[in-house]
């Protein structure tokens, strides 16, 4: 690893004769010739490594490089999300010129927006509006693009279809619905000595993917998402009390309490086991549900997640990684050339078919060959649309603490710690103080 | 060990004895400047942070604030719950370490057939990495499809399952039953060794003397094991009071059962606020080599007597 470091940052003349390569880039691409023709270089990107995603990205990386006769060196990352940031923040402070594209959250624009370049000078615009225009805002932090979205995220509610047709219970559109749905199957199913079985799973532990499930019970209750867009703390409001009474109830009822100290793989395990009837997960989950050895293989559904009730709405909170180019690259017309490509049309069907990972653009949820792979990409298509962004590019720098104060508040409800109004209430005080009144 | 303070002053000023000192700096010199290095300056600077407002994306542009971090710190709870559930987690841990390991280190130290394999099996929770131990227990832990609930359901123990690691009233337990099964190995291990160190001469006249066992133990097994009980509590105190995998692994930033040095990392690393984390990992420096220096103190006046 250092050795490519090493002979990346050894390129000194390349930066010095910079200007003069910017030109050549244009008229390369003017001419639609082959760069690399003119001048061979070499990018460094980092890339996930969960499941396929090394693999994926390598592939794409390289017919990017064989295109334009240019090299690209990829560097894998740590797999957990917090400490692939601590990595990232250690690069970009010390302004090294190691890494040209980094793939980043999309909660991260707000907090690294400094160290990349604005995208939009260097990208078409109708490339850019191909994509849902709910991510590109998000990545866009003061009028600047900060990255491009490479695949997306979204939260799906999991059903078991041979549970809900023993029943006769229909898929829940209601929060309601899956509550008393949820129950019925639950004490059936124990009655008939499945003393294990629960209602429903979801992500209760203290981090990052409690912050996603209580947004979306909130949100779909109507009680926004703990932020206005103009930064003011939004939280203490009658429809977010509601929600969280409401997930409170279930704890001991139709979830178990231990739900508490579940992730999204916890929570996989028990309603992959054939343990749940309903899950709240990531379309990730879909794969491994139906692969060969899932005892749950075939048994089930994917819908979008339950809304509030008459006036609420059906919210699943946004996920997703991007694409951006580091200011501190010796390359960066080059760098946005990579990221054009690697979030192009062609290269995000390729992904989607080979790793069902959800593309960014509206069209491809219409396209045969990806609706194929993965046929639920259709059906979800308003989930992944009209997904809820967290409040990151409103708190920028402080979002990570922002979602803490929001995890371990709505943890205490959800424990019996502490009533929801009054929980919320302080969360609501906590938020203004640390926004210095919504200014943050 | 061998040089200067213990012998008597006439000899002291001898070219011998000054030479002795001379290549004993000699020898000394690199391993402090190593020291000093690896362990001195990352120190200073943790120091030096938490008296500014250092943030992580910037560190360079750290301005001086004086003890406010520590004002924050002091008025927050979530530091004071951290402090507590370390301190409980130490005492207890440390406290059942022993007593398990004591029992253990005195069944082994009998002669029987297959001693030495016993010996190394008693040694495999110690060996596997903590990252690993934790998750494994993380599962059998788990309320719906983990192991212990079942056998205790089985048995008859408990009436429903539980949620061990969720229900805030059981997860610090159920932590420390881990980090017991987890170090009590390399309790009984300190404390075989310093048991196969004791004259065989006081246990043989206590024989034929007739004394009872129990007494035998308390009278001259405790006494006698005393210098080695002493390091393996506080070699396992100090790793104690700075658990971090252990507890991150299984709960994560729960503030249930948060410790010192998991709140640290959490203002460090995820809220990037350089300084105020730097703030409570001085602390928790303090608070380590407080325990160090009573247990210092406490060597020196029992060689003293």
């Amino acid at each position: 690893m250092n050795r490519q470091f090493m002979k990346i940052t050894g390129k000194c003349a390349t930066r010095c004769t910079r200007s003069g390569f910017r030109a050549l880039v244009l008229a390369g691409l003017l001419t639609t010739m082959p760069i690399a023709t003119v001048n061979a270089e070499t990018l460094a990107i980092s890339c996930g490594a969960v499941g396929q995603e090394l693999q994926l990205c390598k592939e794409g990386t390289e017919a990017w490089a064989k295109r334009t006769g240019n090299r690209v060196k990829v560097i894998s990352t740590p797999n957990s999300a917090t400490e692939r940031l601590a990595l990232y923040q250690q690069i970009l402070a010390a302004e090294s010129p190691e890494i040209d594209v980094f793939q980043i959250d999309i909660i991260w624009p707000g907090i690294l927006a400094g160290h990349f370049i604005d995208l939009s000078k260097h990208i078409d615009p109708t490339a850019i509006a191909e994509h849902f225009p709910a991510i590109v805002a998000n990545n866009t932090v003061k009028g600047k693009l900060v990255a491009l979205p490479w695949f997306t995220d979204a939260g799906v509610l999991y059903y078991r279809q041979d549970l809900l047709d023993k029943y006769q219970a229909t898929p829940p559109q209601t929060w309601a619905e899956l509550t008393t749905t949820a129950q019925r199957i639950q004490d059936g199913e124990r009655a008939a000595g499945n003393p294990r079985l629960q209602g429903f799973v979801f992500q209760a532990k203290g981090y990052e993917g409690l912050t996603c499930n209580g947004l979306e019970w909130v949100d779909s209750f109507g009680g926004g998402t703990l932020v206005g867009a103009k930064g003011e703390a939004s939280i203490n409001n009658p429809q977010a009390v509601a929600a969280l009474k409401m997930a409170a109830g279930w704890i001991g009822t139709i979830a178990p309490q231990g739900v508490l100290n579940y992730d999204e793989e916890e929570s996989r395990g028990v309603f992959q086991s054939g343990n749940a009837v309903f899950m709240r997960n990531w379309p990730y989950a879909w794969a491994l549900a139906n692969a060969a050895d899932s005892p749950v293989r075939g048994k089930v559904g994917v819908i979008a997640l339950p809304s509030g009730g008459a006036a609420g709405k059906h919210s699943g909170v946004l996920g997703g990684w991007n694409l951006a180019v580091s200011r501190y690259s010796a390359h960066p017309e080059l760098a946005a050339d990579l990221v054009r490509y690697l979030t192009s049309r062609a290269e995000q069907k390729r992904r989607a078919i080979a790793g069902s990972y959800n593309p960014t653009m509206p069209a491809l949820y219409k396209d045969a060959e990806v609706l194929a792979a993965t046929p639920f990409f259709g059906q979800l298509y308003p989930t992944f649309a009209n997904a809820v962004a967290r409040p990151s590019r409103q708190t920028g720098a402080k979002y990570n603490r922002v979602s803490a104060e929001f995890y371990n508040t709505v943890r205490d409800v959800l424990s019996g710690q502490r009533p929801a109004g009054e929980a919320l209430a302080g969360l609501q005080r906590r938020l203004d103080r640390l926004s210095r009144g919504g200014r943050w | 060990m061998t040089a200067g303070p213990h012998q008597a002053p006439s000899t002291r000023n001898s070219p011998l004895t000054r030479q002795r000192i001379r290549s004993a700096w000699l020898f000394v010199t690199p391993l402090l400047l190593v020291l000093a290095l690896v362990a001195g300056w990352p120190l200073l600077r943790t120091v030096w942070f938490s008296l500014t407002d250092a943030n992580l994306a910037e560190l360079s542009a750290a301005q001086f604030v004086g003890l406010d971090n520590y004002h924050y710190l002091f008025d927050d709870p979530d530091w004071w719950q951290a402090v507590r559930n370390t301190l409980i987690f130490a005492g207890v841990s440390v406290g059942l370490e022993t007593v398990l390991g004591l029992a253990i280190a005195l069944a082994l130290n009998a002669r029987f057939p297959g001693r030495g394999l016993l010996r190394a099996a008693i040694l495999v929770p110690w060996a596997i990495p903590t990252v690993v131990s934790a998750k494994m227990w993380g599962w059998m832990y788990n309320d719906v499809f983990g192991i212990i609930n079942h056998l205790l359901l089985a048995a008859g123990l408990i009436a429903e399952p539980q949620a061990w690691t969720a229900s805030p009233d059981l997860a610090l337990a159920a932590i420390i039953a881990v980090d017991v099964w987890k170090a009590t190995p390399f309790m009984a291990l300190l404390l075989l060794a310093g048991l196969q160190m004791l004259p065989r001469e006081c246990y043989e006249s206590a024989a034929v003397d007739g004394v009872h066992p129990l007494k035998v133990f308390f009278r001259i097994t405790l006494p006698l094991l005393k210098p080695a009980l002493a390091v393996a509590l506080i070699f396992r105190l100090l790793d104690a009071l700075r658990v971090f995998d252990l507890i991150y692994v299984m709960t994560g930033n729960s503030r249930d059962t948060m410790s010192m040095s998991v709140y640290a990392r959490q203002q460090l690393v995820d809220f990037q606020d350089v300084g105020y984390g730097s703030a409570a990992a001085t602390l928790l420096f303090l608070l380590i080599a407080l325990f160090t220096i009573v247990y210092l103190t406490l060597a020196r006046v029992g060689r003293e007597d």
